[in-house]
């Protein structure tokens, strides 16, 4: 019996009264594309945080891959496999780009200890960046430093960062926030270019990316998960319909 | 591949001062052998404020720790230079260690408080363990090291040089240091702590190691400044010792090695110019500390701002 | 150890933690509001003392210097805050390097006006001498700093309990932006926390001289107890500020009868404890 790559049976999570995230059951096959939608506050960036291991979790289990790691601290997820990107760019802003993600790369290799070794002779460990940059397509930005990018070239160095460490499991918290329109084209794009092997768990507050790189979508209303299926049937769900027009 | 004008320009002036030396009398001499020794201590401390990002005001603690411990084993135990250069080694990294355990937890201004108020407990103990330390009378009369060379080193220019060699080493091992990929790492840590942790870094580990190991480069400094100074007080390690080493690292740009460095030499002296015209060094210095607070603040505080 | 020499020491020990109770509280105000740790605070306690000496010298009147010592200082305080602190909004680490830098012309400041001589307050006649029970007896003086530092607390625990300025003081210790969003003016609040941590720091100073004295070096000398306070007692926290003094004052008191060549190290152990079972305080934030 093989296993989800990434399962989460009655996982909550309560601030004080609130429940930002409540019983939330989600069960996703490896190198499946899942996009998690949902209005404005329904919790899909607290269960990627309950996820990711950057909040613990108030009640339930989450597994990766068949390992149990619901109380695994953050840094131990990305060993086992577990990256996530940040809604609100996170990457090293006085750094190049090719230092954030040299970072990525070396995170979770020994190499990250070496004290008295220049970083130029690290070839690997370039050569594995460089390769992450020209997936999202910044080869010709390696020297340029973060702070000066634009904001769409951010957004494609938050998934480069992300790809660095050659994930198994990767939380992408809306790839395309602040985006424009070509610029989302361009990320759809290359999203959906990313390796197969990969499972990709998607928040995305647009609904056209969001059911374009996913084939299968969980609905996420006040913490709860309302509907979970294929695209086509969502899209169709009565329920689902009502959140986002009614809304 | 990253800053080599920086090394160039190092080793020009290191050169320039090896050559210059001989031309130069007695007390120019002395200052620039101080500069050296206050250099090391000003960059141990930018690895782990500029590069790290952890302001830490009492780095006094481990740099006069190391010089006590010379103090002490050279005077009544009359202990060669290598077993006071390790005595020395040793016992900084061992209070940073301990120390560590404790300011790792913090970050920004309460790592700021945690890390003054345990610079102050080994003023502290400097001051009252008398039997130890010899408290506030100081410990006196350090001889200068016998290495069994040719030229004594209780001459200045000897010294300048013996000095003036284990700056480079220092300087050599800390620029490695800050190229290589742990100081990659720890500069991530600056810019981003929670991206570090996203990525699968143990963060916590990682700023424990930057502050040992500046600990310990502080400590390799205190040992030279005791043979130097041939006198060990309370002085050494309270904290406007500390506040002077930090400005040092704030005045001549954090997370450049180079720029503390000179900060360094800067700070010693103006403190010697100005102690010649006027007594009011502190009010001059915190007058400069303002100044460069409000007018040169990305020098100042762009080391300092993290997510 | 005698019952007596119990009794002395905790009476000592609780005394030297009221005057602590009147410096901490302050600074754990003032990091409450602007999170900043004010590294001038043991300046503002030292020139209380100064001023206050210069005060009674001139006029004999002991009210007159506690009243002069307290605004004095709260006036540099304002002055610190609005025209140097305020040019850094939301800059907390360069703000308080830029205490560091005024604590450092206070230090020499005062060296130059009071010189490197040490003084101690001449004290009211009806402030000296003792109160004897049985064979022990309490210096008044003493008795008096708890009384006065246990009005004060009540004063200050009450004002932020009951009164509405006390509300928005700790509305903004809870949530500045919040509290800004709501319609309290956050820098007249910030303002007005620095203007009462600087007055009651100097009247402890003002106090303190009375026992302690005033010397040169006296400001560095009192701020790690400020700060052992307060992170043993939460920073933020009134109630903290409180328990932490009797408890440090209590501790350096002991540490200092029984083992006096070990100085701070006595604070040592509690705040190593506190840091390592628990980094925000007794009464801390987490």
């Amino acid at each position: 019996m093989s296993h989800y790559a990434l399962r989460l049976e009655k996982v909550s999570k309560w601030f004080g009264g609130l429940r930002a995230v409540d019983g939330v059951e989600l069960a996703v096959r490896p190198g499946e594309r899942r996009a998690l939608i949902g209005p404005n506050g329904a919790g899909k960036t607290t269960l990627f945080n309950l996820i990711a291991g950057a909040l613990p979790a108030s009640e339930g289990r989450i597994t990766l891959f068949g390992d149990d790691v619901t109380r695994l601290a953050q840094h131990r997820r990305a060993v086992l496999g577990l990256t996530r990107t940040f809604q609100i760019t996170n990457l090293f802003p006085n750094l190049t780009v090719l230092d954030n993600v040299l970072l990525a790369a070396q995170a979770l290799t020994p190499a990250k200890f070496a004290m008295l070794r220049p970083l130029g002779r690290f070839t690997d460990l370039d050569a594995r960046a460089r390769q992450a940059l020209a997936a999202v397509g910044l080869e010709d930005r390696a020297g340029a430093t973060v702070r000066h990018l634009s904001h769409g070239e951010q957004r494609q160095l938050e998934i480069a960062l992300a790809l660095a460490g050659k994930p198994r499991v990767l939380l992408l918290d809306e790839p395309a926030a602040g985006l424009s329109q070509a610029e989302a084209r361009l990320m759809t794009a290359l999203l959906r270019r990313l390796d197969p092997a990969i499972t990709l768990l998607i928040i995305e507050h647009d609904m056209d990316i969001a059911l374009e790189v996913a084939q299968h979508v969980t609905v996420l209303h006040y913490g709860r998960v309302i509907a979970d299926g294929p695209r086509e049937a969502v899209k169709a769900d009565p329920t689902v319909r009502e959140i986002y027009l009614g809304a | 591949m990253r800053d080599r004008r920086a090394v160039v320009v190092g080793v020009a002036v290191a050169i320039a001062a090896a050559a210059l030396a001989p031309t130069l009398s007695a007390y120019p001499l002395t200052l620039l052998t101080q500069a050296a020794i206050v250099a090391v201590l000003a960059m141990s401390l930018d690895v782990l404020l500029g590069y790290t990002g952890l302001p830490s005001l009492g780095h006094a603690a481990y740099f006069g720790v190391a010089a006590y411990a010379v103090g002490i084993l050279a005077t009544d135990h009359h202990r060669g230079f290598l077993v006071c250069l390790a005595a020395g080694l040793v016992l900084a990294t061992l209070t940073a260690a301990v120390f560590g355990l404790l300011a790792i937890r913090a970050t920004g201004t309460y790592f700021l408080m945690i890390t003054l108020a345990l610079g102050m407990v080994v003023w502290g103990l400097a001051f009252r363990w008398v039997s130890m330390t010899k408290g506030d009378n100081g410990i006196a009369g350090v001889p200068r090291p016998d290495l069994g060379l040719p030229w004594s080193l209780g001459a200045p220019l000897p010294f300048f040089y013996f000095v003036l060699a284990a700056a480079l080493v220092a300087w050599t091992l800390l620029g490695l240091l800050v190229r290589s990929p742990f100081g990659l790492t720890l500069m991530g840590i600056r810019e981003s702590e929670s991206r570090m942790r996203a990525l699968g870094y143990n963060v916590w580990l990682h700023k424990y190691l930057a502050f040992v190991i500046s600990g310990a480069f502080a400590g390799f400094a205190g040992v030279f400044w005791a043979y130097y100074n041939g006198f060990v007080s309370p002085v050494d390690v309270q904290l406007v010792t500390s506040v002077e080493t930090l400005l040092m690292v704030a005045l001549g740009g954090p997370g450049t090695l180079a720029g503390p460095a000179l900060g360094a030499a800067l700070i010693v002296f103006l403190k010697n110019f100005v102690s010649v015209y006027t007594k009011r060094w502190l009010l001059i210095l915190g007058a400069v500390y303002i100044s460069v607070i409000l007018f040169a603040p990305r020098g100042v505080l762009g080391a300092f701002r993290r997510r | 150890m005698s019952l007596e020499f119990w009794i002395v020491q905790t009476f000592n020990g609780l005394s030297y933690g009221a005057l602590l109770f009147l410096l901490a509280s302050g600074l754990s105000l003032i990091f409450g509001v602007m999170r900043i740790v004010n590294l001038a605070h043991g300046s503002y306690f030292l020139l209380g003392g100064y001023v206050g000496l210069s005060v009674i010298w001139k006029t004999k009147s002991f009210p007159l210097a506690l009243l002069c010592g307290a605004v004095a200082v709260a006036l540099v305080g304002v002055g610190m805050e609005r025209l140097f602190l305020r040019r850094l909004p939301g800059q907390t680490l360069g703000q308080v390097l830029m205490t560091v830098g005024f604590a450092l012309i206070f230090q020499d400041l005062a060296l130059l006006i009071w010189g490197g001589d040490p003084y101690s307050l001449p004290l009211p006649a009806w402030l000296q001498g003792v109160v004897t029970a049985g064979a022990l007896r309490f210096p008044k003086y003493r008795i008096f700093i708890m009384a006065l530092a246990t009005v004060i607390g009540a004063v200050l625990w009450l004002a932020l309990d009951r009164t509405r300025v006390g509300a928005m003081i700790r509305a903004a210790v809870d949530d500045a932006e919040m509290a800004q969003g709501v319609g309290i003016r956050v820098p007249t609040v910030s303002l007005g926390v620095f203007a009462l941590g600087a007055l009651l720091a100097a009247l402890g100073g003002v106090i303190g001289s009375g026992f302690l004295g005033v010397y040169p070096g006296l400001d560095f000398e009192i701020m790690p107890y400020a700060f052992v306070v307060i992170i043993v007692g939460g920073l933020g926290s009134l109630p903290g500020a409180m328990v932490g003094s009797l408890l440090v004052g209590l501790l350096d008191n002991f540490g200092k009868a029984l083992f006096p060549e070990l100085a701070y190290f006595t604070l040592f152990a509690p705040m190593a404890l506190i840091l390592a079972l628990r980094p925000t305080g007794l009464f801390g934030r987490t």
